[in-house]
């Protein structure tokens, strides 16, 4: 379902914007506008949806209009000219009261430089929004607490704003976001002030509260790597417009145009590369089955140890060869000789996978949600991978080595 | 200045004929406005009284206590206990009264329009040139037309004391607005704010320091013109000192103005901005 629809959105500053619509639909770009007049174009003829429950990435640069556009979408900023609809109704068009109640119920957003009330304490300051909203003290006090409870931040209530550090600030505002129970959540560079570590971590916390939220999120950032960490789709934004908008694959791997080539040149790889990218179809033997079964196995794949698996395909662990021809000899049925396994979700980025990788002396396990295996990393595929010799079209298909 | 070749603009002529004009056709309204002003200080006079010279200096020095601790409650205490004991109790009083009238009606008057100016960039635009007209002269001045529209005594004092002390107010509350951070405008809009919850919940709470020391400066300005308010009459403090000026008597002039010295010193302390003790600092 389409949440957000924006068409040919167009912000224009400066006196008489009309007359840069003009030379913008003559084809004029930014920077012959701004020679030619006295106009700065922040946002030229943008188009794009964003989809329930998606977390659409806008990227770019500073002075892309980046945070120009997605002020647009709550029209903290005016439109010049295009549509912007939000659950199929035109914000552009709506009068004060509309706004206000679209803003109140339907949009909430956190800020680049967090925007705290100094004033209010952490628990005031997170029910600002159901205060505005009218809603009874005793349910602001109740939300806002299980909001903050939500980003790990109880028993911060009666602290005040600059009493917290950079990472908990920003925890407030998602707090105050969260509150208001919006589905839609605006994030302006909500993670950029802050130091690469907690900005990690305010990713993962970002995405695991995502995973039961649902919300639809629109986020912007300057930072490729939280773009393809985070993003479901992102667009990449130059100079007012939109260049291209795909997945995080799409656009690594078919850049657009040069600039779009030239900013994902330096991409980390291991960040953006899965486990279901570069792993390898795995031999497995099922439970059901004995051991001699096992071994033959073994000998056919010219392998030491193989994968064990109950009907539903899902993951029990592995077997290896001396263990084996000793279960024969002793007449032990197969499932007392399993040994546990390492074993990884496909959509693992491979620089989780590292740690995993060196600690096990066996191949890594890939699996997915329900534990069914799919296949299977090798320690040489990893570097291979990380050397850019891995195509990333192969997503969950398990091809032969 | 009369041989010069271009003819005098009757500036002076006009501001004769507009103050006639107004007392010609607004006598009543300014009467009442007068009436108004002398049964506010005539109350505050008479609660200062009913209150006992003892009951006012401990409460001015637990209030000293409360708004800056121990040592302002101190110099209260000594303080106003000098003035009694120096036989200026009364006259302090109604100082203290002129004081308070002039600066509520400061604050009630420019408190508003401080908030407009901080809004409205036109407003803003309009009033900062009549703000520095107002401060910049000489306070005597407004005491003619004061005399002509309020006759004498205590109200063209206040009146004349008003025009004077008020601009900071509403200069300093202005700046508070302005002064708010961009991003917490947003903030409060982005969440649904109307303008007047955007107002009293974002932009006074946080203009509130700066709105402060624009009081304080108000409070200054008020005390300086007690000298002048005693010209048309005002009772208090400032008439001592302006008898001791046209007797030539220097035990007056000391007492009364050491009076208001320790009046101005702790209105001053009491009302600057404290650190604010909620968000412990910074």
């Amino acid at each position: 379902m389409k949440k957000i629809e924006v068409k040919q959105a167009t912000k224009i500053f400066g006196k008489n914007p009309k007359r840069g619509l003009e030379l913008l639909r003559k084809g004029l770009n930014k920077k012959e506008i701004k020679k030619k007049t006295d106009l700065n174009v922040g946002v030229s003829e943008a188009s794009f949806h964003v989809e329930s429950n998606e977390i659409f990435v806008i990227m770019g640069l500073s002075g892309s209009g980046k945070s120009t556009l997605v002020r647009l979408l709550n029209r903290l900023i005016n439109p010049t000219s295009g549509t912007i609809l939000i659950d199929g109704e035109d914000i552009t068009q709506m009068n004060v009261e509309h706004l206000r109640e679209v803003r109140r119920k339907k949009i909430s957003m956190v800020f680049q430089g967090f925007a705290l009330f100094p004033h209010r304490t952490i628990l005031e300051n997170t029910f600002f929004g159901l205060e505005i909203q009218g809603v009874g003290k005793k349910e602001q006090i109740e939300r806002a607490r299980y909001s903050l409870t939500r980003v790990g931040l109880k028993g911060y209530e009666d602290s005040y704003p600059n009493q917290l550090s950079g990472g908990m600030r920003q925890r407030v505002g998602l707090a105050r976001a969260l509150a208001s129970d919006t589905d839609i959540l605006l994030m302006d560079e909500a993670f950029s002030a802050l130091d690469p570590l907690i900005r990690r971590e305010m990713q993962d916390q970002l995405l695991d509260l995502q995973s039961d939220m649902k919300k639809t999120i629109v986020f912007i950032t300057h930072d490729l790597d939280e773009a393809l960490r985070i993003g479901d789709r992102i667009a990449l934004m130059k100079d007012g417009q939109i260049v291209q908008i795909g997945t995080p694959e799409e656009i690594l791997m078919n850049p657009a145009n040069d600039y779009v080539e030239h900013f994902v040149e330096d991409v980390d790889l291991s960040k953006v590369i899965t486990a279901g990218h570069i792993m390898t179809r795995a031999e497995a033997v099922s439970n059901n089955r004995g051991a001699r079964v096992a071994l033959q196995l073994m000998n056919d794949n010219d392998i030491s140890s193989i994968f064990v698996v109950d009907r539903t395909k899902k993951l029990l662990g592995v077997v290896d060869a001396d263990d084996a021809a000793a279960a024969i000899k002793a007449e032990t049925p197969l499932g007392e000789i399993i040994k546990k396994v390492q074993s990884v979700q496909v959509d693992t980025h491979l620089s989780d996978l590292f740690d995993d990788i060196s600690k096990s002396p066996l191949p890594l396990a890939v699996v997915d949600e329900q534990g069914r295996l799919l296949g299977l990393v090798r320690r040489g595929a990893i570097i291979n991978a990380l050397a850019g010799n891995t195509p990333l079209t192969r997503t969950t298909e398990v091809q032969n080595p | 200045m009369s041989e010069t070749f271009m003819p005098k603009i009757p500036i002076g002529h006009w501001a004769d004929l507009l103050v006639q004009f107004i007392t010609n056709h607004f006598e009543g309204f300014f009467g009442y406005i007068a009436a108004g002003i002398q049964s506010f200080v005539d109350s505050l006079v008479w609660l200062f009284a009913f209150m006992t010279p003892v009951v006012f200096i401990l409460l001015l020095a637990a209030i000293a206590f409360w708004r800056r601790g121990i040592g302002v409650a101190l110099f209260t205490l000594i303080g106003l206990v000098l003035i009694y004991d120096l036989g200026y109790w009364a006259h302090a009083m109604q100082t203290f009264a002129l004081v308070l009238t002039s600066v509520v009606l400061s604050i009630v008057i420019g408190f508003p329009l401080g908030i407009l100016a901080g809004i409205n960039k036109t407003f803003h635009r309009i009033t900062t040139p009549i703000l520095d007209f107002m401060q910049t002269m000489p306070s005597f001045v407004y005491l003619i037309p004061a005399i002509f529209l309020f006759g004498t005594g205590m109200p063209p004092g206040v009146v004349a004391t008003i025009v004077f002390a008020m601009p900071p107010t509403i200069r300093m509350t202005g700046l508070g607005i302005r002064q708010v951070p961009s991003d917490l405008i947003e903030a409060s809009d982005a969440f649904g704010s109307t303008t007047w919850q955007k107002l009293f919940k974002v932009q006074i709470p946080i203009a509130a320091p700066t709105v402060m020391a624009g009081v304080n400066q108000s409070i200054m300005l008020s005390l300086s013109m007690v000298v002048v308010a005693s010209l048309v009459g005002a009772p208090g403090l400032g008439a001592d000192v302006y008898l001791a000026v046209t007797s030539l008597r220097t035990d007056i002039g000391v007492e009364a103005g050491l009076a208001i010295v320790i009046i101005a010193i702790m209105l001053d302390r009491i009302s600057q901005n404290t650190r604010n003790k909620k968000t412990g600092g910074s």
